[in-house]
């Protein structure tokens, strides 16, 4: 296999984590959404720990990014 | 079909020397980056400017300033303590600046010919500086208000002897990637926000100079994507600076209260 090809499709499995992050965001808002319904009162408070959630979540997903990219313009 | 054309969505991000020439004897020049910098600059300072000439009736400008000051006082102190106000001014100078700097990245000044605007946080240099910047205030601050008692923030309290065993190397490499993560975060954000701007609006170009139905429906479709992730690309701006900074005052606060 030529050099080229590999690496789109390394380019192409490595973008696949990036759609794992996405899950894992929803999964922190969601779930953030289900308690602060629950009690409204409280949700205020937690939004800083809710954005920390975040920031984990899709730093994950940042990094199959920057894999993605690697791969692709590294020769 | 028009000639194929390959898209370069790595161009936007070329550093290019306005005066002065880059080279191997010769790293420092007045460039693209800088220029918008300075633009960054002027903006800010206006900005602040405008909203502290402390009227009685506080107008648009007094009050726009007056919550981001206070929205970014609130966060420090809920999350360093009463004494967090000492690192108010490097974080929201880090807030500002990152806010700043997306926004202003984000604006369509293009549809001028030759005033590209350039996004100087799509640049891991920039954000990856002012994470060392970030790093060397709690290691500071660590280690002169607890000397080498700081290092007790890698060790958990009333856990037993061969859990600490465990938690405590993995403790130290979540610190050491720290600062590594904190700069990749805001930079990685823009540059693949901008990749994907990129990408669609050559879409839009060229599905108009194929010049098929099908062509022009594919630009109609890619036109409205790119408004969309526009206003994405807002809301992403403005979260990760606010992450950056809730980031850096929850690492000041961890070195300031260790646990």
């Amino acid at each position: 296999m030529e050099l080229a090809s590999a690496q789109v499709i390394g380019a192409g499995l490595a973008a696949i984590g990036v759609g794992a992050a996405a899950a894992g965001v929803g999964i922190v808002f969601g779930s953030f959404l289900q308690g602060a319904l629950r009690n409204p009162a409280a949700a205020d408070g937690q939004q800083g720990r809710l954005f920390i959630g975040f920031a984990a979540a899709e730093l994950l997903g940042l990094m199959a990014f920057a894999v993605a990219m690697i791969i692709l313009y590294a020769r | 079909m028009a000639a194929e054309t390959k898209i370069d969505p790595m161009h936007q991000f070329q550093i290019d020397p306005i005066f002065g020439q880059l080279g191997p004897n010769n790293p420092f020049a007045f460039t693209n980056s800088s220029l918008w910098m300075l633009v960054l600059l002027a903006l800010i300072t206006g900005f602040m400017v405008m909203g502290m000439r402390r009227e009685l009736v506080p107008g648009r400008w007094q009050v726009a300033a007056e919550g981001l000051v206070g929205f970014m006082n609130s966060m420090v102190e809920s999350s360093i303590g009463p004494q967090g106000r000492t690192y108010l001014p490097w974080i929201f100078t880090a807030f500002i600046f990152i806010l700043f700097a997306n926004f202003v990245g984000a604006m369509p000044f293009a549809v001028v010919p030759g005033a590209h605007p350039f996004t100087v946080t799509s640049q891991f240099t920039v954000t990856g500086a002012m994470s060392i910047i970030s790093f060397a205030i709690v290691l500071g601050v660590g280690f002169w208000k607890h000397g080498l008692h700081f290092f007790s923030l890698f060790v958990p309290k009333d856990t037993p002897f061969l859990l600490k065993l465990l938690i405590t190397p993995v403790e130290f490499i979540s610190f050491a990637v720290r600062p590594f993560s904190l700069g990749l975060r805001p930079f990685v954000a823009m540059f693949a926000g901008h990749i994907l701007l990129d990408v669609f609006g050559n879409f839009v170009v060229q599905g108009i100079n194929s010049g098929t139905a099908a062509g022009y429906g594919v630009s109609t479709l890619a036109f409205f994507f790119v408004v969309f992730v526009n206003a994405l690309e807002l809301l992403v701006g403005a979260i990760q600076a606010y992450v950056f900074a809730l980031l850096t005052s929850l690492y000041i606060g961890d070195a300031v209260n260790l646990h």
